[in-house]
């Protein structure tokens, strides 16, 4: 890669590579890229590359082996489905249905207008509450059909809002 | 001066616990001089979260649970300003919650939901950083394994390995450079141990590994954590600045020439991490596969060096075992398996959270003397043991003391402890099917067994699930279990089979009853199912709406009806009523 490109592309906090200084810190390095644009691009990877030294075609291969990289942009919204045995028991697989029902988008998959992105996760972590999503971050735990409903078309109505208001103060 | 502390784990803060702690700020400005608010981990009682506790100035206090942030107006001019327990919001000497704090024993948990995680003087004033203390001031390196053998300390990772022979092979091996590692990659689905220590009482393990890396000469070391543990891993990285501050990590540390440092790398989302070569892997910035053992970590492992890894569990014992002796430790528990262990108790179980037994208990005393039994009072049917690794053990075995003895007996493994609890409404078919898809999806792909013989197992207990399987689909099942088992190189690959091996064993019936009957006596499996219309129905055309392929019959605000041969099972109706008019069975 050629430094023009390098430097066309705007770079992200590479400093964990200068503390650690050897391979150890590929996978904190891509973390931290992924922390920036929210997912690990191909020009990420080459920069990545550029700095470390390790060859493209390994990083590549480093990123498709943890389930934690994405190489596609998220929706503005993530909402995660946990499929943790507590929640499985408890009817994990309804909630997704309902989810799908109201989003027409399947797990990994964002919706058309790039407001929301659908995500199965191994365990949130408060198998007390199962079942249970998130939503940006929020927790939403004992659900049932009718609830999670109202969650979702609560969220979709919220988002349009934004999306509206956000338009708006272009056109203002 | 009262202390009102507010617990703040993930599972206190999904429940909605920074709100009622906001909800106390508030309360805190209009009366500055009448609390004092702290937060703390968990305690354990998940099930009961928000949980509030105030305490008095001589250190007695009520806890309550459930805890909203409407509450908190009532909880503050009654009880911290008047002086008077509301006793309906009362967890603390509830005669419901009887037996639950009774029944255990608490060595790792001991600090968790008691002390605030993100202060250190709270760690020590506890008699946190004692026992490095002493290791370091009145033990040599072999005493302090000598400790750790007499304990009798088992790795609480699963494996079960004796930590202090592990600590003696490491300190054995040649080479200068030794490293520690904690395994902090707790990844079964529904199991939370780990976490909840490192949120809780992030210091112990700190302390542990100190104790670990002078008894082998180490200094260095990683924690690897799961990054699905962001509160995990903000604690541990405020924990080791608190100590790097104190003195307590870096070069001469107390005093006594003794130099350690601890660092933190977050996972990236890989179940297989967790056995240890592929922990390695993944923090040498590889993928995370693992590899052929010997040799085994402790003679060349991280950067080639001898390492010493053990789990967050284990490092958590440690410190109580130097302070208090390992033949204190050794009091508990059986003949082969000493102490206590932690479960992550989730399902159907009516106190789902964090308990710390002695080992040996049995099940039927964890199930229903500590948490209380099967949640609805529904029948108690099975526990399933060690998450994907681990096995289903029928109810009628439920007198089975819990150790790394008996367990193994029954075709489940002791794992890192997680519980979940099922009942009468659990598929043990679709458990299997579903612990198999985890363990599939997680393989790494390098031995072709796991790789490629887990994928046809989990084939099978669909075409099971859907009610096309054939009784050959049986023994093929338990053909491919004996093979994966035999050749695969890893702890993940081995045990993958286990829940399809152990409710072929114990539930081999519900299977039949899939293929023969084509019935999912658990009414779970949804194209065995059959969907009817009860007299709740408002006939507001909803599920005739939803239904895919116009199945549904009725007059607007009549009764409907499902035509069963048009019906493909989806369960659409059921999910879209909102009258609990379609019942399934």
């Amino acid at each position: 890669m050629s430094d023009q490109q390098t430097n066309e592309f705007k770079p992200f906090n590479v400093d964990v590579w200068k503390f650690d200084g050897h391979a150890g810190a590929l996978i904190p390095l891509l973390q931290s890229a992924q922390d920036t644009y929210g997912y690990v691009s191909e020009k990420a990877i080459d920069y990545i590359s550029h700095v470390t030294g390790i060859p493209s075609a390994d990083i590549y291969g480093v990123v498709t082996f943890y389930a934690q990289f994405r190489t596609k942009p998220l929706g503005k919204h993530i909402i995660k489905v946990c499929n943790g045995t507590a929640c499985h028991v408890n009817g994990a697989k309804g909630v997704y249905e309902v989810i799908q029902d109201e989003l027409t988008i399947t797990y990994d998959e964002t919706t058309d207008d790039g407001e929301f992105s659908l995500l199965s996760v191994a365990c949130i972590g408060c198998c007390s509450l199962a079942p249970v999503i998130t939503i940006d971050g929020e927790t939403y735990g004992r659900l049932n059909a009718q609830k999670l409903r109202k969650i979702i078309r609560d969220a979709k109505r919220q988002a349009r809002d934004q999306a509206k208001a956000a338009a708006g103060e272009v056109t203002a | 001066m009262k202390t009102v502390t507010v617990g703040l784990g993930t599972c206190g803060i999904s429940a909605g616990g920074e709100k009622v702690f906001k909800a106390l700020q508030e309360e805190l400005k209009d009366h500055p001089n009448g609390f004092i608010l702290k937060e703390t981990g968990c305690v354990g009682m998940c099930y009961r979260e928000v949980l509030v506790e105030v305490t008095n100035g001589s250190g007695t206090g009520h806890l309550y649970g459930e805890v909203t942030p409407e509450r908190v107006g009532r909880i503050i001019d009654e009880d911290v300003l008047g002086d008077k327990q509301i006793d309906e919001w009362l967890v603390s000497g509830d005669h419901r919650e009887k037996g639950f704090f009774e029944n255990q024993i608490r060595i790792v948990l001991r600090n968790c939901g008691k002390i605030d995680p993100g202060s250190i003087d709270e760690y020590i004033a506890v008699g946190g950083y004692q026992a490095i203390r002493t290791a370091l001031t009145s033990m040599s390196p072999e005493q302090v394994i000598e400790e750790v053998l007499t304990s009798g300390l088992r790795g609480r990772g699963g494996a079960g390995f004796p930590t202090g022979m592990k600590w003696k092979f490491t300190k054995a091996a040649p080479g200068g450079k030794k490293y520690i590692l904690c395994n902090a990659d707790e990844g079964d689905p529904g199991a939370f141990m780990d976490r909840s220590v490192l949120e809780s009482d992030p210091h112990a393990v700190l302390e542990g590994m100190m104790i670990a890396a002078y008894a082998i000469g180490a200094d260095d070391s990683y924690i690897y954590c799961r990054a699905e543990y962001p509160k995990a891993v903000a604690r541990l990285r405020q924990a080791i600045g608190q100590c790097r501050a104190k003195g307590l990590l870096g070069e001469n540390i107390l005093g006594t020439g003794f130099k350690f440092d601890i660092k933190v790398k977050e996972g990236a989302g890989a179940f297989v991490c967790g056995e240890e070569t592929a922990l390695i892997a993944s923090i040498e910035g590889r993928r995370g596969m693992p590899r052929f053992r010997p040799p085994f970590p402790a003679q060349s492992g991280l950067w080639g060096k001898p390492t010493n890894i053990n789990n967050v569990e284990t490092y958590a014992n440690v410190p109580w075992i130097i302070l208090n002796g390992g033949a204190a430790f050794a009091a508990y528990g059986t003949q082969d398996s000493k102490g206590t262990k932690v479960f992550a108790m989730a399902g159907k179980v009516r106190r789902t959270g964090l308990v710390e037994v002695p080992m040996g208990i049995t099940i039927d005393q964890i199930v229903f003397d500590v948490c209380g039994g099967i949640v609805d009072d529904k029948k108690f049917k099975a526990v399933q043991i060690g998450g994907p690794s681990g096995g289903c053990i029928p109810a009628s075995m439920s007198d089975i003391s819990i150790d790394y003895q008996n367990i193994p007996k029954t075709g489940a493994i002791m794992g890192s402890g997680g519980l979940i609890v099922m009942d009468e409404t659990t598929c043990m078919v679709d458990v299997a099917r579903y612990f198999l898809s985890f363990t599939q999806a997680e393989s790494c792909g390098k031995c072709t067994f796991c790789r490629i013989g887990t994928k046809r197992m989990l084939e099978i207990l669909e075409r099971i699930c859907e009610g096309k399987g054939t009784m050959d689909d049986l023994a093929n099942l338990d053909e491919l279990s004996d093979q994966i088992k035999a050749a695969s190189l890893c702890g993940l690959g081995q045990s993958a089979p286990n829940p399809v091996v152990t409710t072929l064993k114990y539930f081999r019936d519900e299977y039949v009853a899939h293929i023969v009957d084509k019935k999912c006596p658990a009414h779970v499996c949804a194209p065995l199912l059959t969907y009817t219309i009860n007299d709740q129905c408002t006939g507001c055309v909803v599920c005739a709406k939803a239904c895919p392929t116009n199945a549904i019959t009725g007059e607007r605000k009549q009764m409907h009806f499902i035509t069963q041969d048009l019906c493909i099972k989806c369960g659409k109706c059921f999910t879209v009523c909102r009258f609990d008019a379609v019942v399934k069975e």
